[in-house]
């Protein structure tokens, strides 16, 4: 395994673990690890001591962060949670594969964890249940509950963005995938108003969907107020959503 | 699960005030070595409950550990290697977790605590 980790920056598909009931990695899985690639520098620099996945699935992201960043003899740990029981056996399974750990715990979005964890994590990442469905299949048991999002594919989001809120660090920061009809841009504000500035690392179109993955940090009041003054004079990039149609690199302008 | 996760995981349940520590029960452990980083040690001691870590690792049978512990400890290279076994090395992949309010227990199996709640507890 050894050689696996010093050759790959991320999880290979040929080590992956599945089951039926488990999200197999897909568009949105590699759009945020490509995000996680394109931030990589950052992210080192940043030196983040404790990193968590919500809705860990296979296992590919949280492998694939835990390959790119390092562990733990350069000081950092990982905790990966799922609501689905078998995506955490699969998870730890792509795991042990790559050669890496993290911490897996069975539970729903960070529950159990969130009051002593509350203001420690330095990176969280999210590939959360985002499609649009109706919303009685939000939360159901197996793979439904790792895309059912229900109403605009928002009702396990708007869970997540206050619990992410608690767990990270002052200096922490939260990469999420999101699908145009989750309203990214209204997301951005709701993130803003709670103190954080955003911007998006990856934007990816496919014939079915487009996909955003967006990073929030905390931004202090006054550079908050200052990007205010800047990009009062012009449109944000939001209302050009729709019209990037691939990706754009880490140099993406702020929401 | 390492003893670092035990530290950071309380009862879930709706109204329990008093959900921390779990008290363990460990079935079955294992040592899994992880290379020192006292950086890391340094920065995390001020947000570990002690009497928790302690209290689990001794559950598993490692009373290495002080009953309490300042931070001036750090300074000590045998305190560090004792509470970076303790923290990081030691992994718990049988056992239960007990709510000390309510007696609710949680499994742990192949090393996954699993805190799913049912209905009538969220």
């Amino acid at each position: 395994m050894v050689s696996s980790k010093s050759l790959h920056k991320t999880a290979q598909i040929r080590l992956l673990s599945r089951h039926p009931e488990v999200y197999e990695p897909c568009d949105d899985s590699f759009a945020l690890v490509d995000a996680l690639l394109a931030d990589r520098a950052n992210l080192l620099q940043h030196k983040p001591r404790l990193c968590m996945e919500v809705g860990c699935g296979s296992g590919y992201v949280i492998t694939s962060l835990a390959l790119m960043l390092g562990e733990e003899n350069s000081g950092v740990h990982y905790f990966a949670t799922d609501i689905n029981p078998h995506a955490v056996e699969v998870t730890r399974a792509t795991l042990e594969a790559h050669g890496v750990h993290a911490e897996i715990i069975s539970t729903d979005i960070a529950s159990g964890l969130h009051k002593r964890l509350a203001g420690m994590i330095d990176v969280v990442v999210v590939n959360p249940p985002y499609v649009p469905t109706p919303e009685e299949e939000v939360g159901c048991e197996g793979i439904t509950a790792s895309w059912a999002g229900g109403e605009n594919g928002r009702k396990v989001i708007d869970r997540i963005l206050p619990v992410v809120d608690e767990l990270l660090s002052g200096k922490g920061w939260f990469y999420m995938v999101t699908l145009t009809a989750n309203n990214p841009s209204q997301i951005c504000r709701l993130m803003r108003e709670k103190g954080y500035a955003s911007r998006i690392i990856v934007q990816r179109s496919t014939e079915e969907e487009s996909l955003h993955v967006i990073k929030f940090w905390r931004e202090d009041i006054a550079e908050i107020e200052g990007a205010r003054a800047v990009a009062s004079g012009s449109e944000s990039w939001l209302s050009q959503f729709p019209l990037k149609s691939f990706w754009r690199g880490s140099t993406g302008s702020s929401c | 699960m390492r003893l670092l996760t035990h530290n950071m995981l309380s009862c879930n349940i709706k109204g329990v005030s008093n959900g921390f520590p779990l008290r363990l029960e460990a079935e079955k452990w294992v040592e899994k070595e992880v290379e020192l980083n006292a950086d890391f040690l340094r920065g995390i001691f001020p947000k570990i409950e002690w009497k928790a870590l302690a209290g689990a690792a001794r559950a598993i049978g490692y009373d290495a550990l002080p009953d309490e512990a300042d931070a001036s400890m750090l300074d000590s290279d045998d305190f560090l290697s004792h509470f970076h076994h303790a923290l990081l090395e030691l992994h718990v992949e049988e056992g239960t977790l007990v709510c000390p309010e309510t007696g609710r227990r949680f499994p742990i199996n192949k090393g996954i605590p699993n805190m799913l709640l049912h209905e009538d507890e969220v």
